[in-house]
């Protein structure tokens, strides 16, 4: 049967075709959707949210050492956190087939960073599979089981936004069951002592080579021969620009598997082409590796070292072609992304962004856009969980410096549980006082919504034990007395917590709880939280000066012109933080 | 082998271009074409541009419809038309809903919304320009929009008229919206030069 697949469905499809039944991600954008895919195989695999990557990983590595083929997923800066137990599981091999899904974001499209994780995989020794479209993804992922008990390797299945967001038609394959066999412990094997670890460190590298011989000859890397003049090699999305650029005026060796990378296989086809072209997004991985032996090729001269692909740009760099367009001589204004209308951590950063003598650190989410005018209440952003040890390290060292800066860190609930709750230990641990601010809206919003160990549910849909963050709080040792939990929509109620707690000399947490309000709510969203969604606000003209002090929320339910602002009905929820700030009274809330 | 056709679906996050794309990539795909549609989520769904590529042919490679290579862009929005002007084919078209979203730097006083940008582009490449919520809440719901738009598409790329759309609405759409998103189809299509 055919169908239209992105490429995270994709991989889900071929995670449950290959036999696969363990599945553990921390969703981020673009790997989210392979995840939420999972639960419509749930007869056949199991699969879940894990706090972290880490996490993640190592619940897939303990299912594959319990000899059951099992996977994780994510984003690219996720392998960085997952990277401890990866690094080592790579010198012990597997029972069960392996597969850690990494999806790259060249371009930066929702990231923070751009890294190209065909590095690690290199570094930390792993097989790497790279698909270049939907079909692929689902065949290779497939594959990769088996591949991986055959090799003993864990396999790095390396893929990027476009081959994630990207459908296509995809043949679809039956279910391939791999036994379970009983467990038996290999310790020599497992336990990573020095002594194990060094044989096995040895084996590896008899692995890396075996798995060397079997890439010069396999069905993933594939010779495609036309035109000999020039000769392409490429991986992943990158293929394709290549193949539209080209067409058959150039003969191609496509890499599925690209570590270890084929050398005898890059040396013959290389020796049967006149010049050698490397087509390859971010950095010159497969390019420094075919210069290594001693292949003259051009690939970055050319080609740039950032951002996203596509065939424009290929085509461009070597061929020096350029489409011809339509041009205009009028300017589009840019649409930065914007907290919703009615998001709850806008009533907290209104607050704070009329406080002078603050240093607030930030986190990973939504609330990033914080940073944004007409706020601009959020100072750092650098990766998941960092806004409170940032916090801490700051307030110590102002604090010792003499300076009267007070910190404030924010963050949400999902990175609060992913690595957050680590750094509030140090805080607390170590005496800092920086006030750390944990934005609870019920929900992983930025990714689209997944449940976390607070929500009171699992991917699979299952009713689960919320996290109480409070009673978390002062089990790391923060006193009671220096917890408060506000409605953040309630500007009165979130500037009293503030005034109480930012005096304060040690460690502090303010919790703002308040549904996204895109989520579907639960059951018991809708008893805790009975106003949702049932009023909008509405300005009164006669009485609106037009002054703009609603505007200065940044909420995007208010349009404002020259000579008036007014409320969008379509996009009001009824947050009432524009109402709180009017001081001409002239908003009032409606009850739809 | 047919030429590789592009089509860009262009608005501002949350107007839902998703249903639109879907039902068409659907119905290229039982039609035996090969399809690839590419579009990207994340941050940019909050308020920012969005696009959704679509192509179809015997055979295709990138995912990406690349600079001057649209046969038919329509676009959600009047300046989102404006801002993918590059990416339309000499000769293509372009459909645009009249329908204005203020981006933030407008609403703060820091930009001003380009006006008359339908009567600029008229003046620069082939415009089909209507109001497509209108014409969706005259048939009961503004939301069938995107399927009014949708309707509009199919007629001006042309040559699809012998797919089954309304075997594909009724596959994509929620039952108790299937009549009301057929008549929203006709009505685009119908209002559209070929």
């Amino acid at each position: 049967m055919k169908v239209i697949m992105s490429g995270n469905e994709a991989i889900a499809r071929g995670a449950y075709e290959g036999g696969a039944r363990f599945a553990s991600a921390y969703p981020g954008t673009p790997s989210t959707e392979i995840l939420e895919n999972m639960p419509q195989y749930g007869e056949s695999v199991y699969s879940e949210w894990a706090p972290n990557e880490k996490v993640a990983t190592e619940a897939a590595v303990g299912a594959s050492i319990a000899g059951v083929r099992s996977f994780c997923a994510m984003k690219h800066v996720g392998m960085n956190v997952a990277a401890d137990p990866i690094f080592t599981f790579a010198y012990t091999g597997v029972t069960g087939g392996f597969v850690m899904v990494v999806a790259d974001d060249p371009g930066q499209h929702s990231s923070q960073n751009e890294q190209d994780n065909r590095n690690t995989a290199k570094g930390a020794k792993l097989l790497m599979l790279e698909p270049s479209d939907s079909q692929e993804s689902k065949d290779f992922m497939k594959k990769a089981f088996a591949l991986s008990e055959q090799m003993d390797m864990p396999v790095l299945f390396h893929v990027t936004t476009r081959i994630c967001h990207s459908k296509g038609i995809v043949e679809l394959g039956e279910r391939e069951e791999a036994d379970v066999p009983d467990y038996t412990p290999k310790i020599t094997k497992y336990v990573t002592a020095p002594a194990n670890a060094k044989k096995l460190r040895a084996t590896l590298e008899d692995r890396l080579a075996a798995a060397e011989a079997y890439a010069c000859d396999c069905e993933f890397n594939k010779v495609e021969m036309y035109d000999t003049k020039i000769g392409v090699i490429t991986s992943g999305v990158s293929y394709q620009y290549a193949k539209e650029t080209f067409g058959e005026g150039a003969s191609y060796l496509k890499l599925g598997l690209t570590n270890p990378l084929p050398d005898a296989l890059i040396k013959d086809f290389c020796s049967k082409v006149d010049k050698v072209y490397i087509v390859e997004e971010m950095d010159p991985y497969l390019e420094e590796h075919v210069k290594m032996l001693g292949i003259e090729c051009t690939g970055k001269d050319l080609i740039p070292h950032y951002d996203e692909l596509n065939t424009d740009i290929v085509r461009k760099s070597f061929l020096g072609i350029e489409p011809e367009t339509y041009t205009s001589d009028v300017k589009t204004v840019v649409r930065p992304p914007a907290l919703c209308a009615g998001c709850p951590h806008r009533g907290l950063f209104y607050a704070l962004s009329k406080r002078k003598g603050l240093m607030i650190t930030g986190d990973i989410g939504c609330y990033t856009l914080g940073a944004n005018a007409p706020l601009n209440a959020l100072h750092s952003c650098i990766c998941m969980g960092a806004s409170i040890s940032q916090g801490h390290g700051a307030s110590i060292a102002l604090k010792d410096a003499g300076k009267a800066t007070k910190v404030v860190s924010v963050i949400g609930d999902s990175t609060f549980f992913h690595t957050g709750v680590n750094s509030l230990m140090d805080a607390v641990y170590n005496g800092g006082h920086n006030l750390s601010i944990i934005l609870d809206n019920r929900i992983t919003g930025m990714t689209g919504h997944q449940q976390n160990p607070g929500t009171g549910y699992t991917l699979m849909g299952k009713e689960a034990p919320e996290v109480d963050i409070p009673a978390l709080c002062r089990a790391i040792g923060v006193k009671d007395d220096n917890i408060i939990t506000v409605n953040p929509n309630h500007l009165d109620e979130v500037n009293a917590a503030l005034d109480k707690l930012l005096p304060k000399d040690e460690p502090c947490v303010l919790i703002t709880r308040w549904p996204c309000v895109l989520k579907k709510f639960s059951k018991q969203d809708l008893e805790e939280f009975p106003t949702l969604h049932k009023t909008q606000c509405k300005i009164d003209q006669d009485k609106c000066k037009n002054c703009k002090l609603c505007v200065k929320t940044g909420c995007p339910a208010l349009i404002s012109t020259k000579s008036k602002v007014v409320v969008d009905v379509t996009s009001c929820n009824g947050c009432t933080v524009c109402k709180q700030v009017c001081p001409f009274k002239a908003i009032e809330e409606v009850t739809l | 082998m047919s030429e590789v056709k592009n089509i860009l679906l262009v608005g501002v996050g949350g107007q839902g271009t998703i249903l639109a794309s879907k039902i068409l990539t659907s119905g290229l795909m039982k039609a035996g074409y090969d399809v690839k549609m590419s579009e990207i989520h994340g941050m940019s769904q909050r308020g920012g541009s969005v696009s959704t590529q679509v192509r179809y042919g015997d055979k295709v490679l990138s995912p990406i419809v690349g600079k001057g290579s649209a046969d038919v862009i329509v676009a959600f929005e009047e300046m989102e038309a404006l801002r993918w002007l590059d990416h339309l084919k000499i000769g293509g078209k372009m459909v645009i809903n009249e329908y204005q979203i203020q981006p933030v730097p407008v609403n703060l006083g820091v930009a001003e919304y380009p006006e008359g940008i339908i009567d600029h582009l008229k003046g620069i490449c082939q415009v089909q320009a209507f109001k497509a919520a209108d014409i969706a809440t005259e048939l009961g719901n503004p939301k069938a929009m995107n399927v009014v738009l949708l309707g509009a598409l199919i007629k001006a790329i042309g040559g699809l008229d012998d797919i089954d759309w309304m075997a594909e609405i009724e596959a994509n759409v929620k039952p108790k919206f299937v009549e009301l998103n057929k008549k929203a189809f006709r009505a685009g299509y119908e209002l559209t030069a070929e």
